[in-house]
């Protein structure tokens, strides 16, 4: 059945990989019907899935430097397309994305535009010519681009604080997710979530990230998409609910205006006693704001994720894993369709979610009824118990109104299931998908942070005569220890202020656009002007941070860049600072200049050679 | 001008020309955001589906149409790799 290489065979082995994930699924159906407890069937598929990825983790063991950190430079363009679409989609996308659509509308839904429009810089302006230049990390560009150990450290400095700051709030997520599936604590969750972790990287590096991630997206978009077709069908909304909604957003729409959106004052939340990070929906779910403010906030939201995208280097690092600089272009794209899977879908489940709520004529909708009776609903009790739900009668006349329905972001993925009465199996689904997702983007952050250490520090800068076996073990101690430290710091639940996703993209946007960017694309950009640039621009960024967060400094936010927008204020005075830097100092010698014409055109050898 | 001077031109313009894409699917789209959301698509308010779902899908044919015209410039001056996965 599998003539020639491992990888001619991928597309076989891939495919029999989701068939059996298929038949596991309708197995655990049977069970279920079996009378299987909803307990062991949550353990089951989180258990069978980890397991299995433990097993392609082991499979992908290797000794070889190029192995392990460009998985052999040999990844197919669409598979490295999937692993991209897994590192990038995180345990928040998969869990809270439809959940900020849900309760944010549409100026949330900048997110969506700046999460994938991204990847039309990544691909444009830095993917094909990282991939010629042949790096194994982001810094490892930087450092031979520019030249010098110091550049080098200042590009690891902003990695480890972009990549840190996001890898917390991924094992945070497994931890999570580990915790409710097993029944365990979230402490111990924590750990084991850690352990699954390192099982998929640690003996393979980049060649075992590679494979597992592939594996990760298969199921976690399985488990996005069968509860979206599956409540569209049942409620009748449409057989293909991406096309078909229109009828349900109208509804949703003309059902605001007849219960009224009213935003609760805090006070009054307060006084009900709703649990911290429930919401109540005040914002249209279709409607625009109107003015000048809005359309800013919009667009500089997403232009900092964008921008971020382009810079956050465990996705810039997925493109030095392909065979061709052409297939590290194309893989972009892929990319971004494997990733569109996902995001179209998640304003899709937010209607459904939503309708399935809102309208009384379906069976499900809980708004305008008596709140005795939705307290009696056996999911709302569940949930209630778990404070995830929580129903506050605010005008004391016993019928739910919109703003007394309180939910946490996340229930909108979890719960929408049981919501409209899709069986266990698919809850059960749902939690290995988030399981999937929050893995396999800690995967890829740990490894990245690991590699930098390993690669950049250790070997281009303490022991540069370390052979191959002694790299390979710092390596994998680096990556344990890393791990560790974020599974550490996430079991002390500070992540509410570390887990900002969007403080990942506004670091490494400040830092490392410019000296990327400039670095291909400006044979001017000397090695002063980069670490000058790099430096000021993280520092102004976390300065202004600092100045307007509400747990910091609160003051009032200039322009209306607040917390999430910093990456505004650090990015331009890195491009500044780089520029005039770079003009004040000696141009790069010929050497350098040669270098930066080979890296423009796709043909011929890599800069840096398969071994380095 | 050389061979290799050429090609640099003639891929600097199309990046230019992929971000001016990415521009108007961005950002210029959603400055008339309030505006164009009283018109409709697939019987979505339209703002509303750009953001949702067609922004989205034009990063994607955008990124496929830059990698395709790109490999072409890359044969005509005679970049293109030979080996393929």
């Amino acid at each position: 059945m599998f003539k020639g290489g491992f990888i001619q065979n991928l597309p076989k082995i891939y495919g029999l990989y989701t068939g059996g994930f298929l038949v596991f699924i309708i197995l655990m159906a049977i069970a279920e019907q079996a009378g299987a407890s909803a307990k062991a069937i949550g353990i089951m598929f989180v258990a069978f899935t980890v397991a299995i990825y433990a097993l392609i983790g082991y499979l992908s063991r290797t000794v070889q430097v190029d192995a392990y950190y460009l998985a052999g430079r040999q990844v197919p363009t669409v598979f490295n397309g999937m692993a991209t679409a897994a590192d990038w989609m995180s345990g928040a996308s998969f869990v809270a994305l439809a959940g900020g659509v849900y309760f944010g509308g549409y100026s949330y839904m900048a997110f969506l535009v700046g999460w994938t429009g991204g990847y039309v810089l990544v691909s444009t302006l830095l993917a094909p010519y990282l991939r010629k230049f042949g790096c194994y990390t982001v810094p490892d560009f930087i450092g031979t681009r520019y030249g010098g150990n110091g550049v080098r450290f200042c590009a690891v400095l902003v990695l480890v604080l972009a990549s840190f700051t996001y890898v917390t709030a991924q094992i945070n997520a497994t931890g999570t997710i580990a915790a409710r599936a097993l029944g365990i604590p979230f402490e111990a969750g924590v750990w084991v979530g850690l352990v699954s972790i390192l099982l998929c990287s640690m003996l393979g590096g980049m060649r075992a990230v590679t494979w597992t991630q592939v594996a990760q997206y298969i199921v976690l978009i399985i488990a996005y998409l069968i509860p979206v077709f599956w409540i569209s069908n049942k409620i009748g909304a449409g057989v293909f609910p991406h096309l078909m909604l229109g009828d349900e957003v109208a509804r949703i729409t003309e059902l605001e205006s007849q219960f009224g959106l009213t935003k609760n004052s805090a006070a009054d939340v307060k006084a009900a006693g709703v649990p911290g990070g429930l919401k109540s929906i005040a914002v249209a779910h279709a409607g625009v704001g109107a003015g000048g403010m809005a359309v800013w906030k919009y667009i500089s939201l997403a232009i900092c994720m964008m921008v971020g995208t382009a810079s956050l280097p465990h996705i810039l690092m997925r493109y030095f894993t392909t065979p061709s600089v052409k297939s590290a272009r194309k893989s972009v794209a892929w990319s971004l369709f494997f990733i569109f899977l996902l995001y179209s879908s998640a304003p899709m489940l937010a209607t459904l979610s939503k309708i399935s709520l809102m309208d009384p004529n379906l069976p499900t909708g809980i708004i305008g009824k008596s709140i005795a009776d939705v307290q009696s609903i056996e999911w709302v009790k569940q949930w209630s118990s778990q404070k995830q739900v929580f129903i506050a009668d605010f005008n004391g006349d016993g019928i739910l109104q919109l703003n007394e329905w309180f939910m946490r972001t996340g229930v909108v993925v979890l719960a929408t299931p049981e919501v409209a009465g899709l069986p266990y199996v698919i809850s059960g689904l749902v939690a290995a998908g988030g399981m999937a997702a929050a893995m396999s983007t800690a995967d890829g952050l740990i490894l990245a942070i690991a590699n930098a250490l390993s690669h950049d520090v250790y070997f281009n800068m303490i022991d540069p005569k370390a052979d191959v076996r002694k790299r390979l073990i710092v390596a994998r101690v680096l990556l344990v220890v890393i791990g560790a430290a974020g599974a550490y710091i996430a079991s002390m639940r500070i992540t509410s202020i570390l887990g900002a996703v969007a403080w990942a993209f506004d670091f490494a946007m400040s830092g490392l656009f410019f000296p990327l960017v400039l670095g291909v694309w400006w044979k001017r950009a000397t090695r002063e002007g980069a670490i000058a640039g790099m430096l000021t621009g993280l520092a102004a960024g976390t300065a202004y941070l600092i100045y307007v967060y509400p747990k910091f400094m609160g003051n009032p936010a200039w322009l209306g860049i607040d917390h999430l927008r910093f990456g505004l204020i650090g990015a331009p005075v890195c491009l500044v600072v780089m520029v005039v830097v770079s003009l004040l100092t000696k141009a790069p010698d010929a050497a350098t200049q040669r270098m930066v014409d080979e890296v423009r055109v796709p043909s011929g050898r890599s800069i840096l050679g398969r071994q380095h | 001008m050389s061979n290799k001077e050429k090609h640099w031109e003639k891929t600097k313009m199309h990046m230019i020309v992929t971000l001016c894409l990415w521009a108007f699917f961005s950002m210029v789209v959603f400055l008339f955001g309030y505006e164009i959301n009283s018109m409709s698509f697939l019987g979505y308010p339209l703002a509303y589906y750009m953001t949702a779902q067609g922004s989205l899908l034009a990063f994607v044919l955008i990124i496929f149409w830059f990698a395709n015209k790109q490999e072409k410039i890359d044969e005509e001056f005679g970049f293109g790799e030979k080996e393929d996965d």
